[in-house]
């Protein structure tokens, strides 16, 4: 980002005023220039509130137009750029860079095949997604009005409403790390919020797309999901009720 | 108003399909789940006790020999704990190391080899061990 001077008057030593250098490494793939990932520093002038996404786009914009990655909406709302970040997944747009240290290890997140630089191919991740029909699904009569639930109804699934879908759960599971046949922790998730829906007349037939051998049983507990939501939600815990609704046949 | 589509229609592909064998509505990795949890549970008294028994109470690991085996196996009791002991320890331990290599082994021909040799392994020590407890002998003449 290019200071202003207007402030000069008042300025400390370092870079220039409040701006203070880090050493962001990343780790780099582009196939069409080298089969092999490889780790590039950069070093950033930063701003004390900056958050992560801001010293990427410093890169991006004035020091190396070729670096990748997805950002849209860059508020933490669109889940686009999370990403492996000193070895743990976080949202870039929601972790301060001065909670990271002088050196951040920026890698793209585990477990999808990396396309360029920190974009993978998310398709696995949103193959897993649908086949747990995350829809609603209902029979009998259309009613004429809304279909209407009440409080406690709805705050039995609110927890795993508030999904953004940005892989940093799935991509942070070691089962998922060495078997994508998994559905993975947002795929549970997604589930969740409709086999506890009280509107939903589907939790059957999604219970026993789980009840699979690539499913909920799969899950060894280790809630590095939990860790990694930048949403808060108790993943571990969504996929720990989802086993006691197979077990107990009732939600 | 519709829109006009010019060339192909975008393919929306069938949701992922599942892998072959196992899984297919049966409940196996259900019951596998809750095997661990309840075997765990029972284990912790057996093994504990069975430790406390043979290490600690009254004389300790320096009084096993021959005869306090054949001693103990001359109850059901002790029988039937021992024998409980053996298959819920087998079978726990099998089924960890069979979600192990679920978990790591990364093709299908290691996945199968591995549980073969597991699996092998597993009956080979249930079937000792089991005819040892069924059909022991303590006269030691014979």
């Amino acid at each position: 980002m290019t200071v202003t001077e207007a402030s000069s008057a008042v300025q400390q030593p370092g870079v220039a005023g409040h701006l203070r250098t880090v050493t962001v490494k990343v780790r780099r793939y582009d196939p069409e220039v080298d089969p092999e990932a490889n780790w590039q520093s950069f070093e950033v002038p930063v701003e004390k509130g900056d958050r992560l996404l801001d010293a990427l786009h410093q890169i991006k914009w004035y020091q190396d137009g070729s670096l990748t990655f997805r950002r849209s909406c860059a508020h933490g709302v669109c889940g686009s750029d999370a990403m492996r970040i000193n070895g743990v997944n976080r949202l870039a747009c929601k972790v301060l860079v001065k909670d990271l240290g002088d050196e951040i290890l920026v890698e793209p997140i585990k477990g999808l095949a990396v396309l360029k630089d920190l974009v993978v191919d998310m398709e696995p991740f949103f193959e897993a997604f649908r086949a747990v029909k995350p829809f609603l699904i209902t029979s009998g009569r259309e009613p004429t009005r809304e279909r209407l639930q009440s409080t406690k109804d709805r705050a039995r699934f609110d927890d795993t409403t508030k999904c953004i879908m940005c892989a940093a759960c799935t991509t942070s599971c070691p089962v998922f790390w060495t078997d994508d046949a998994y559905f993975g922790p947002q795929a549970i998730v997604a589930a969740h919020r409709f086999i506890f829906d009280s509107r939903d007349d589907g939790a059957r037939e999604r219970l026993e797309i789980l009840n699979d051998k690539e499913g909920v049983w799969r899950c060894r507990t280790t809630f590095n999901c939990t860790d990694a939501c930048p949403r808060g939600i108790e993943v571990t815990k969504a996929i720990q009720e989802v086993k006691r609704a197979l077990i107990f046949r009732r939600r | 108003m519709t829109a006009v589509v010019t060339g192909d229609l975008p393919v929306i592909e069938a949701p992922r399909s599942r892998r072959s064998g196992g899984g297919n509505g049966t409940n196996f990795e259900m019951y596998a789940w809750i095997f661990m949890r309840m075997s765990g549970l029972l284990l912790v008294f057996l093994v504990l006790g069975h430790l406390f028994i043979m290490l600690l109470l009254d004389g300790g690991v320096q009084r096993i020999n021959f005869g306090f085996v054949a001693g103990r196996w001359a109850s059901p009791f002790w029988r039937t704990w021992d024998l409980a002991q053996l298959w819920l320890a087998q079978l726990h331990g099998t089924n960890g190391l069979r979600v192990i290599i679920n978990d790591y082994a990364e093709r299908d021909g290691t996945r199968f080899w591995l549980k073969m040799l597991l699996y092998t392994s597993s009956f080979l020590v249930l079937l000792l061990g089991t005819l040892v407890i069924f059909t022991f002998d303590p006269d030691i003449t014979g």
